[in-house]
């Protein structure tokens, strides 16, 4: 296939219907930061209804009637928000953005091993996202029976459910083509000499991601299938033998289970919280090890643990469903295998920590972003170990508290990494670091404004308020006292919203900022391929002009006897 | 630019890419079909009495000769894949042909099952044990389908490829036989457990 080497591609080729890793992971990472920003607007219409319940909401009230956001509105509103941040926000960003445009950097290789593939996987998701933003439209609106779709209720909710499962069909193929091509190049292509040690842990990172989302996703697959039956074709497989709805039993066969569906999406959507959390801290790793410069410490230990992660969190799933009537030996296994699973996040989040230890730190926004991770992505970790234990979780089952802790583990943890990574590989795509005095502007006020979210959730948690009201426990007389956070959670929200906003101007003003000469292609003194093997970029379709071998592990900082305080993988 | 070990097997794996990347698939469909089963046997186990009261009686004899002629398709299908190793293009457009056709034959019968089926009023609504049923071979028709159009390629417009690049045509008919094989299995899994069990 020497035809392809040096032929002029036309702009639909190299642009839209790209084959180009590096340019189809830059599409999944502008597209899915508009879907996290639409997502994250839906909650910042919600925060007005619970601080505010039944009054206009400003800017954006002449959408809705009455100008204000129904009860209904409001569950599709919260459904939305979900399915939008992890299936079309941070899985697509962390796995298609940060995966595909890094991974083939990293070990060397001219590609994804599937280029095809991974064009389709890019539109097989683009095609979910319009899907899904379309249900806003249909008769009754979006999905409405929150983003777990927990049956009966959402085998007879509105037509926005059916619209919901074919979206979610498409957003399963496009992350399996994606994942499988990610293992194959990680298997196949690794340069020579790049053995398994010395995969950078951001490689290992998204190879065991890549197996979590080919191996859990297919029963949420099946899960949706039998769903889309009983909605479709009138199928009892999660509606019991008379179930009354509205006053009147259900003209349905019946004999079905509501439990069949929470354990098959729940054995999804377990393994999900770590292909949510496993690239993040693939990226915290790199930046951390390049900004103390200093070796990652404990490399095999984070390794084994993140392999150990990746199995066990096959093994959990039902500590989200203690209160479901399963019976206590079923919450005896998993309440176990929930406390042994913490073992490997605290042994990766330990090892992170010691490396800090002696370093000689640079504090760029960078490693700001990675620093907040760890202690927000701590918090986030510790508050679940309530949750994990059936006892406890009785008590916080479905309040607040379970919000601010699975937001903990995402938006300060998962979110902030997606940050750290983006000002750090900025430079790689395009030549130019963002500005970093706009960057800390953005780093300090988000910190601060997303703890102020996210902190008063475990308040409200505590005191029993359900994290399912759509006036924010107004009717409720045991929310009485720990209603006044409802305001100072939503103002949180807003400003958080607004510390955004340098982020935006940042990202266009660097973009489109003129610099003279050839720009740096190492500027942060890094030792991995993706850095120190390619020209300066932009880089074109090819991603090395000679193949890379490597000599030596990933993180050679600091060397004692080195002329400079790094040493490139491939140098001898 | 070219992608390595497209044809050639990378020494330290033993693979090619699209076998790996082959089985991989078949690791996530043994999963999605796992799930499946284990819905199976969530119902089954759930229900007072299986099959349920007034429910239809299931073929056996038609599903017993759907199994030979499924089992039959593949090794046609290994046939198709050893004569290309053998260097003979014609026998393998002749086995390639045989595979499609009990696929074919498969499909018709499935057809009269379910039409049979259907016109008593045996839907999928009718009770729990004829909706896994037919959405279990449901989705296998499907599969089967997607296994006809791939194999329909590869034996006519996609069989070109045999003179530019013999190699990579029959690691091609390697994949989709590996493809085939996997959905015989899962038919395999199936006849039992929905028919005799």
């Amino acid at each position: 296939m020497s035809s392809q080497d040096h032929h002029e591609e036309s702009f639909i080729s190299k642009y839209i219907f790209s084959q180009d890793h590096k340019w189809i992971g830059i599409q999944y990472g502008i597209t899915s930061l508009v879907f996290l920003l639409f997502g994250f607007t839906l909650m910042m219409v919600m925060r007005w209804q619970l601080a505010y319940p039944d009054t206009v909401i400003p800017f954006v009230g002449w959408m809705f009637e009455d100008g204000m956001l129904s009860p209904d509105m409001y569950n599709s509103f919260g459904a939305m928000h979900g399915t939008i941040m992890i299936f079309l926000g941070v899985v697509p960003m962390v796995v298609g953005a940060f995966g595909n445009y890094l991974v083939p950097l990293q070990i060397g290789a001219p590609d994804m091993a599937f280029p095809k593939l991974n064009m389709a996987s890019y539109w097989t998701y683009l095609a979910g996202g319009v899907i899904m933003v379309y249900s806003f439209f249909v008769p009754g609106g979006a999905a409405n029976s929150g983003w777990t779709s927990y049956p009966p209720l959402a085998d007879i909710a509105t037509t926005g459910q059916t619209i919901w499962l074919f979206g979610m069909v498409f957003l399963i193929t496009s992350s399996l083509l994606g994942s499988m091509n990610i293992i194959v190049t990680i298997v196949q292509l690794r340069a020579e000499g790049l053995t398994w040690g010395r995969l950078p842990f951001f490689v290992w990172a998204q190879f065991v991601t890549s197996f979590l989302l080919v191996l859990a996703f297919p029963p949420l697959e099946a899960a949706g299938v039998l769903q889309l039956m009983d909605r479709l074709a009138g199928t009892s497989f999660f509606l019991p033998s008379g179930l009354v709805v509205g006053g009147e039993i259900l003209n349905v066969s019946g004999g079905g289970s509501p439990l069949l569906w929470q354990h098959l999406f729940w054995f999804l959507a377990h393994p999900e919280v770590y292909v949510l959390i496993l690239p993040a801290m693939g990226v915290v790793a790199e930046i951390i090890a390049n900004n103390t410069r200093k070796p990652l410490w404990g490399y095999k230990s984070i390794v084994f643990a993140s392999v150990w992660l990746g199995f066990m969190s096959f093994i959990v799933w039902a500590h989200h469903m203690f209160i479901t009537g399963m019976g206590q030996g079923m919450s005896l296994f998993f309440q176990t295998t929930t406390m042994i699973i913490s073992i490997p996040s605290v042994i990766i989040l330990s090892a992170l920590f010691i490396t800090l230890w002696g370093g000689k730190i640079r504090f760029n926004t960078p490693m700001l972003f990675a620093l907040a991770f760890l202690p927000m992505f701590g918090i986030g970790g510790l508050t679940g170990l309530p949750l994990g234990l059936a006892p406890t979780d009785i008590h916080l089952h479905d309040t607040y508290y379970v919000i601010g802790h699975f937001h903990y583990v995402v938006a300060p943890g998962t979110i902030f990494a997606i940050f750290a990574g983006i000002y750090f590989w900025f430079p790689k795509i395009t030549g130019k670091k963002l500005n970093e005095g706009l960057g800390k502007i953005h780093f300090f006020f988000s910190l601060i404004f997303i703890n102020g979210v996210f902190m008063p959730m475990f308040i409200q948690g505590l005191a029993g308020v359900s994290r399912r009201l759509a006036d924010g426990g107004v009717s409720y007389a045991h929310a009485a006292g720990v209603l006044e956070w409802n305001e100072f959670m939503s103002m949180s929200a807003w400003l958080l919203g607004v510390a955004q906003i340098p982020f935006i101007i940042n990202f266009f003003m660097t973009i489109f900022k003129k610099v003279d000469g050839v720009a740096d292609p190492n500027p942060w003194q890094s030792t991995t391929i993706e850095w120190t093997d390619t020209t300066s970029p932009p880089l074109g379709h090819g991603n090395f002009e000679i193949a890379p071998v490597v000599h030596r592990g990933p993180y050679e900082y600091s060397v004692e006897g080195a002329s400079e305080d790094f040493i490139p993988q491939t140098k001898k | 630019m070219q992608i390595p070990y497209n044809e050639e097997l990378r020494p330290d794996t033993g693979l090619y890419n699209a076998k790996l990347g082959i089985w991989i698939f078949l690791a996530s469909e043994i999963m999605l079909f796992g799930g499946l089963f284990s819905a199976y046997i969530m119902l089954r186990v759930g229900a007072p009495v299986w099959p349920p009261l007034g429910t239809a009686q299931l073929n056996i004899p038609m599903a017993t000769f759907n199994t030979v002629v499924l089992i039959t398709s593949s090794v046609t299908m290994v046939m198709a894949w050893a004569s290309l190793k053998m260097n003979n293009f014609g026998k393998f457009k002749m086995y390639m042909g045989l595979t499609l056709l009990f696929s074919a034959m498969f499909l018709v019968v499935k057809y009269f099952e379910y039409s049979a089926k259907l016109s008593h009023g045996f839907t999928p609504a009718h009770d729990t044990f004829l909706a896994i049923y037919y959405t279990m071979t449901g989705l296998h028709v499907i599969h089967i389908i997607a296994g006809m159009i791939v194999n329909g390629y590869l034996w006519m417009p996609g069989s070109k490829m045999w003179k530019s690049n013999p190699e990579r045509f029959t690691n091609r008919i390697e994949v989709a036989g590996l493809y085939w094989h996997f959905v015989d299995l899962v038919w395999i899994f199936l006849f039992p457990s929905l028919y005799l069990l």
